[in-house]
């Protein structure tokens, strides 16, 4: 009697699927639906209530009778200095923080897929070093206070122009390859960070330096609707880029021949993903300085929970990054007030220990991936 | 057997070959790999490579499926030069099976299996019905069907070639290059394996197969091309290739060849190495 139930009972434990087990199974279609219905609300609650909290306490029901009104319907009383607070300080804010967390884990998940590399990041060719370095520069030459957006402006082209460096140094004596491509990344990363480093100790006025180290440690403080239109068109196509190649990154993880054979143009496919990922990375960099650990944690934690398709991981990597990005952002500018924790100091410092508890728990799985 | 028969009849209009290599040379580095290597193979036919290791066998495969940049010569498939077709074309034409399965990243059977409809989809859409549909015999034929849940990372290496074979056949190619596709399996399954393979060449499928196992070889290919140091050596019927003489010269081996009583194939019994003088003046 004894051994029959021995024997039954964790065959049915181990039988019984798991709730994501069974939405592992569903169709793309169906994963892709469900998956981006949950986390959009998702999105949509963490925002209302990013809305309410700050200086001034703004309750719910009137963060969502400001929006209402803005839809020309009419709810409950509101002051102009809310509608003001919402619409012009905190909304803009959220939207750039709901889009460098995007840019950053999609980029992420697509690097790691492309190098098949689980320790890659959305910065692994250069970008993020060369972002620093543009901002350093403004900062130091006194470029930063030419224009509004100039800041944002040298650190997008020294993102984009370490990227490009990286890029020619590995297709450098016509054989390129991602090996090349990682080592590279590494030794210009290690280049400018030393120039960056150069600067900083040689800087003049304590108040640039100041201004250094606020922005390596990436923040949010002050964005507006300005940052928001510059990033959005970057981030939103070259996610929809990566989106729209997520199959050719399936195939691409499994081997250069094995994409080939199975028809994709693998120079043109990679080259394109990696462009693409740069870009959101480098616009998200521009407007946020270096937020730490998004683009690491975010697919990794996805993709333990869904899989490795990238045609769900990559649009839920999105999702999901936005998520923690605005969650981390709204917790830096309350937790201490009214002074302002930095937001790339937070990702990290919640970020990594949550990682590491999920790595242990999951080690069996993480070998495998 | 619905798997491949809707697909075969278009590009198979002209009489040309399935697949045809004229004079292929093949360097890297410094390495000449394949040397004006001649092989075609008719539609419907099963064709053996066979050969010693590092002969070209996997390198002449790759350049047939244009995954290898071939320097000399020229492969037509159905008559239409490779070097003309789109990667994408080729792979609509032509499946191949990786002597070693690549390390797949967590993706279940099924998943992987599906990849292979990548090339009959277009950028917007992801597989149907009809896909999953060909996804789910090709892995009822391969026997893959029970773990097609399991990432393909926890399965034996028999079972994951099986379920590459899979993903091969959910490719609907008109022709197969296979890459020792027995090399980690038992014996009921290299049985099954070819069997299958057979079966679905006489329907019409194109198979071009690496393979060590001379018996098996001989017992199911129509044709064994012979390839030592990147050149052909021998071409023809099992009968005119596996001789005791053309072993030796090839392998290096002793060997005696006999009908098999049993299954009324082609055998051949090794026996011993050759003296190490004889190998060498017989490899040069």
């Amino acid at each position: 009697m004894a051994i029959s139930v021995l024997s039954t009972w964790p065959d049915r434990v181990r039988r019984r699927p798991s709730p994501l087990a069974s939405f592992r199974q569903r169709g793309v279609t169906s994963r892709l639906t469900l998956g981006a219905a949950a986390l959009s609300l998702l999105v949509i609650l963490v925002g209302l209530a990013a809305l309410s909290m700050g200086p001034v306490d703004i309750p719910l029901t009137r963060v969502a009778s400001i929006a209402l009104s803005a839809v020309a319907i009419d709810g409950a009383e509101f002051t102009r200095t809310e509608q003001l607070v919402i619409e012009q300080i905190r909304l803009p804010r959220i939207v750039v923080s709901a889009l460098v967390g995007m840019a950053l884990a999609v980029a992420g998940a697509t690097m790691q897929a492309l190098f098949r590399n689980p320790m890659a990041d959305p910065g692994i060719i250069g970008v993020s070093a060369g972002g620093a370095f543009g901002a350093v520069i403004a900062i130091a030459t006194g470029a930063a206070g030419w224009f509004f957006l100039s800041l944002p402006a040298f650190a997008f082209v020294g993102a984009l122009g370490a990227a490009f460096l990286v890029y020619g140094i590995a297709l450098l004596g016509g054989h390129f390859s991602m090996a090349a491509l990682l080592l590279a990344g590494v030794a210009i990363s290690a280049l400018l960070g030393a120039i960056v480093s150069a600067i900083v100790i040689t800087l003049p006025d304590n108040e640039a330096l100041r201004e250094v180290l606020f922005w390596l440690a990436g923040g949010l403080d002050g964005r507006s609707w300005e940052h928001v239109r510059i990033a959005a068109p970057l981030i939103l196509v070259s996610a929809a880029i990566l989106f729209l190649f997520a199959r050719d990154l399936n195939l691409l993880m499994l081997g250069d021949d094995e994409a080939r054979s199975m028809g994709v143009r693998v120079g043109a496919a990679r080259l394109l993903l990696l462009a693409a990922a740069s870009l959101a990375t480098g616009a998200a960099v521009a407007v946020s300085g270096t937020i730490a650990f998004v683009g690491l944690v975010t697919p990794h934690v996805l993709r333990l929970l869904l899989g490795p398709d990238n045609r769900v991981l990559l649009p839920m990597s999105a999702l999901g990054g936005a998520i923690f990005v605005m969650l981390a952002d709204t917790a830096a500018r309350t937790i201490i007030e009214p002074a302002e924790f930095r937001v790339g100091i937070l990702t990290a410092l919640v970020g990594a220990p949550f990682f590491i508890l999920l790595l242990l728990r999951n080690k069996r799985r993480v070998q495998s991936l | 057997m619905t798997l491949n028969t809707t697909t075969l009849n278009n590009g198979a209009t002209n009489g040309a070959a399935a697949i045809e290599a004229r004079d292929v040379g093949v360097s890297i580095d410094a390495a000449r790999l394949l040397d004006g290597v001649d092989l075609s193979a008719e539609r419907g036919r099963f064709v053996g490579l066979i050969g010693p290791n590092g002969a070209g066998k996997s390198t002449l495969l790759r350049a047939l499926a244009s995954v290898l940049r071939y320097q000399d010569g020229a492969v037509s498939l159905f008559g239409r030069d490779l070097e003309a077709l789109s990667s994408r074309n080729i792979a609509e034409l032509l499946a191949l099976l990786p002597q070693t399965p690549p390390y797949s990243q967590g993706f279940t059977a099924v998943e992987l299996v599906l990849m292979g409809r990548y090339p009959h989809l277009g950028r917007f859409q992801v597989e149907g019905r009809e896909d999953e549909r060909i996804a789910h015999e090709s892995m009822r034929l391969t026997e893959t069907d029970a773990f097609h849940e399991r990432s393909v990372d926890t399965l034996s290496g028999g079972e994951r070639q099986r379920v590459f074979l899979a993903r091969a056949l959910a490719q609907q190619p008109q022709i197969l290059l296979l890459d020792e596709p027995t090399s980690n399996l038992d014996i009921l399954h290299q049985l099954k394996i070819l069997t299958l393979v057979r079966r679905l060449v006489d329907d019409g499928l194109t198979v071009v197969t690496a393979i060590h196992d001379l018996n098996l070889a001989a017992r199911f290919c129509d044709r064994l091309v012979l390839l030592n140091r990147g050149r052909v050596v021998a071409d023809g019927s099992p009968e005119t290739v596996i001789k005791p003489d053309v072993v030796e010269r090839a392998f290096g081996v002793r060997s005696a060849v006999y009908r098999d009583p049993a299954t009324g194939a082609l055998a051949v019994s090794l026996i011993e190495p050759v003296a190490t003088e004889a190998a060498d003046v017989a490899a040069t």
